[in-house]
Formats: C-alpha cells, structure tokens, sequence
C-alpha cells in the first residue's frame, strides 16, 4: 500500500514536470504548425512510457540509492576526520561521479542521437565512459577543494583555459557534442547524490561555510566532461593517424577512409 | 524489452559495485537493508528501459517532427517563440532549480543582501527563477538562431565564458558558486532529449547544415546563459 501511494506521489510530480512541455508542444502543434501529428498514437504512447519510467526510476533512486548513498557519505567523511585524511572521500567522489553518470538518462539519450547523426562514427559507450571519467575528476576535484577551501573561480577559469586550448586542436566536429555534454552529465542521479556530498563535506570541515563551499560541485561536474570528451576525440584521431601512417606503403584507400571519420 | 531491461541493469551495476565496495572495505559493515536495496535497483532498471523505449517512440520523433515541420512553414519568428517557450517552460517548474533558488535566498539573506523575513526570500528566490528561466529560453533562442546561420558555436561560446568570467570579478562573493551549479541543473531528463532532437532535426532539414556540427549545442547554451544571468540578479539586488 505504501509502496503504492509512494509511487502515485512521484508520478504525480513527473506528470506535474511535464505538463508544461506537453502544453507547448500542444500548443504550437494545434495553433501555429496546425498540421495533425504522423501516428500520434505511438506518441502519445512514447510520452507515457517517459512518464512511467521516470516515475519508477525517481522512485528507486529515492527509496534505495539516495539514502545509503548520503548516509555513506556522511560516514566516509568522518572516517575522514578521525583519520586525518580524506583519501577516501576524494575516491568515493571519483567512483559515485562515474558510476552515477554511466546510468545518467539524458545522457544515455545525447549518447544514442549523438551515434545515430555521426553514422555509428561515435560510440554510445565511448562517449558515455568519456564524459563518466569526465565526471569523476569534476567531483573528486571539487571535493578536494571543498576539503582545501581554495576560490572555486579559479578552478573554473582554469578549466576554461583548457576547453579554449582543446577547441582549437580537437576535431571540429566533435566540438558542439563536447560542449553539449556538460550540460547532460547532470540531473537527475548525480545531482542528488553530489549536492550531499558537497553540503555534508561544508558542514563538517571548520571554516567552510556549507551556503558558500557547499555549491560549485555541480559546476565542476558539468565542466571537466567538455575535456575528457574532447581528449577522447583528439586520442581517437592520434591512433588513427598513426594507423593510417602504418599503413600508407600500402593502401591509400584506407587512408581516404580514415580521414572521412576522423573520430 | 527484456533485452533492454538487461542492459540497464548493466547501466547501474557500476553503482551498486561502488557502494558494495566502500560499504564493505572501506567502512567495514554490513549493507543496511539489502532487500530494500535491490528492490529500489529493481525499479531504477525497470524505469530506465521504459524512459529509453519511450524516448525513441514519444520524445525523439516529437522533437524531429516539430523540427522539420518548423524548416518547412519557413518562419523564424514561430521558429524562436518556439524555441523560446520551450528552454523558458521546462526550466520555470525544474525541482532541481526551485530547490537551488531556495538556497540562494538563504545565502543572500544570511549575507545581508536582502531582509531576512520570509517573504522577501521567497520574492528573491521567485526572482532568481524566472531570471534563470528566462536566460535558458533566450538561450534556447541564441542556440536555434545559430543552427539556422550555420556559425561555429566554439566563437559564442568562448564569448560566454569570458562574460562569466568577468562577471566572476564583480558578482557577491556569496552568489558565485551557486551562480555556476545554476548552469548545471536547469538541463532536465526531459528536456535534453526533446531539445537535442530540435537541434538535430533542424540541421538535417536545413540545406547546408551538418547534424553533428550545427544540430548539437543547444544544451550548452541553456548551460551557459543561467550562470551570467544568476550573477547579474546577485548584482543588481
């Protein structure tokens, strides 16, 4: 019974989440396209399986994951005080930050279109481990500086120094999905999971204020992907060069070839 | 279907190693409540195979037909208002930015920015949302109206974070970190995928455009514009 009005309770506020794209979407489709969906049937249907499957995925996040998941990291971090050290904190940071992002729907959604355009140039799990390492180094960072108490805004402004640098030597169609996937990495599992992680690590350390060093988390996380995304790029294209530079006595076919899919 | 509750179960064995490991190792106790535990796995797994079918039959195909229907009927002021309605209407109820413009109007009252009375947070904190709403439907707008020019997004980019990091220098101090988490949260698991589909769909429906290199982006943008906007609203208040 509870299990029941609990999930009444999450579908009601996805429904309520959606109700307002639902109605743009509506509205500009009846009023200004005014042209009758192909098959809206098999839409209709799309949208209430998001619905549902957001509702039950909120819920088991909620009801299981969240909890252990604040609870441990209120432990590892006073494990972290006793000891002197907060070795773990930083590797538990890294390994939720991964783990979380790989399960990431809208990312998994970026990474399935992102395939789908590239002609199966961009692998749905390549680019979902580059932006899951991306991630992890965004929140064991920001943790560490938490720990640290260092300006967050230079962590920031380095890190687009780097994205700057990166633009210019990556290849240049990989750019806009970069750029695009630090926005993805994070809503619904990691947002979660790091915000409490990042207030529990504010609250316990002397001298952080958990209002100021509590936030930025999020921002590294969505930061360090557009890097590792592009670094996978610009890896993908050495060993290819590298390959194809193997292989010029040979064929110059292949070499035409691997040029075409840079990536 | 099986095969995809499969593969999502695959999608969260990395979460549940993590925790199995630093539960046991690290901690050295017991998992608290496993059934509880691997029932909420269950319903996560179940949840995550129906959101992907849907996505491929509901929100995709949506976001592609609107796409192309918008190319066809040729007009760009439908084309924007669209576009506007949609970064400003998915974004204006976000949970995740209620809950962030909440904390801010703590932060600016525990800095003495505003009163500390109840009502003139929640007046700050309903400012600071339609602030960030606004600056993600504009930036839906900025993004849209550079799929249909065809520019290179890095050069818009670059000139967004440069205002960030300006701004950074004179924004209250209190207000930089959440001005930079603003950017990360305003992008829902809904919204990524219906506006990724627009973008897509536009620049396979325009002559001239390449999908991969002018139909990505318009997440960026909607990541971009929150944090330039949140420090503007801490300045000028």
């Amino acid at each position: 019974m509870l299990f029941i009005s609990d999930f009444l309770t999450t579908f009601a506020s996805t429904v309520r989440d959606v109700l307002p794209i639902a109605a743009i979407i509506l509205g500009f489709q009846l009023f200004v396209i005014r042209k009758k969906l192909p098959a809206w049937p098999r839409l209709l249907g799309g949208f209430i399986l998001v619905i549902v499957g957001l509702s039950f995925f909120l819920l088991g996040l909620e009801r299981a994951l969240f909890p252990i998941g604040r609870l441990m990291a209120t432990q590892l971090i006073e494990l972290g005080e006793s000891s002197g050290g907060f070795l773990w904190v930083y590797l538990f940071a890294f390994a939720i930050g991964a783990s979380t992002t790989i399960a990431e729907p809208s990312l998994i959604a970026v990474a399935m279109k992102a395939n789908q355009v590239s002609g199966g140039a961009i692998g749905v799990w390549g680019l979902r481990i580059a932006v899951a390492i991306g991630v992890a180094i965004g929140i064991a960072l920001g943790a560490w500086r938490i720990v640290s108490g260092y300006p967050i805004h230079w962590f920031i402004i380095a890190g687009y120094i780097v994205v700057v640098i990166q633009t210019l030597l990556a290849p240049k169609l990989i750019i806009p999905l970069a750029y695009d996937s630090g926005g993805v990495t994070t809503s619904t599992v990691t947002v979660p999971l790091v915000a409490a992680l990042g207030l529990g690590l504010a609250e316990n350390i002397d001298g952080r204020s958990a209002l100021i060093d509590g936030f930025g988390l999020i921002a590294f996380a969505s930061l360090f992907p557009m890097i590792t995304v592009m670094a996978y790029a610009q890896f993908a294209e050495f060993k290819r060069a590298r390959q194809a530079a193997n292989l010029t006595t040979s064929a110059t076919n292949t070499q035409a070839e691997d040029n075409s899919n840079a990536f | 279907m099986l095969h995809s509750f499969i593969s999502s179960l695959r999608d969260l064995a990395p979460i549940i190693a993590v925790i199995a490991f630093f539960q046991l190792v690290v901690l050295r106790s017991m998992l608290p409540d496993i059934l509880s535990l691997l029932g909420g796995v269950f319903m996560v797994a179940v949840g995550l195979s129906l959101f992907i079918r849907g996505l491929e039959l509901g929100l995709f195909p949506i976001g592609e037909s609107m796409a192309y229907a918008f190319a066809k009927k040729g007009s760009a002021f439908w084309l924007m208002a669209f576009a506007f309605c949609l970064g400003f209407g998915t974004t204006v109820a976000e949970p995740a930015l209620i809950a962030v413009s909440t904390e801010a109007a703590k932060v600016a009252a525990a800095a003495g920015e505003i009163e500390s009375s109840k009502q003139a947070q929640s007046a700050y904190a309903t400012g600071l949302r339609m602030t960030v709403a606004f600056s993600v439907g504009l930036a839906i707008v900025i993004g849209v109206w550079r799929i249909l020019k065809g520019w290179p997004i890095q050069y818009l980019i670059i000139a967004g974070y440069i205002i960030v990091v300006s701004l950074t220098f004179f924004a209250p101090k209190e207000i930089i970190g959440i001005a930079y988490d603003s950017g990360g949260v305003t992008t829902s698991t809904i919204t990524v995928p219906l506006v990724t589909a627009l973008g897509v769909g536009l620049a396979s429906s325009i002559k001239g455009r390449n999908p991969m290199l002018d139909g990505f982006g318009l997440i960026a943008f909607a990541s971009l514009t929150p944090m330039i906007f949140v420090m503007i609203y801490g300045m000028v208040l």
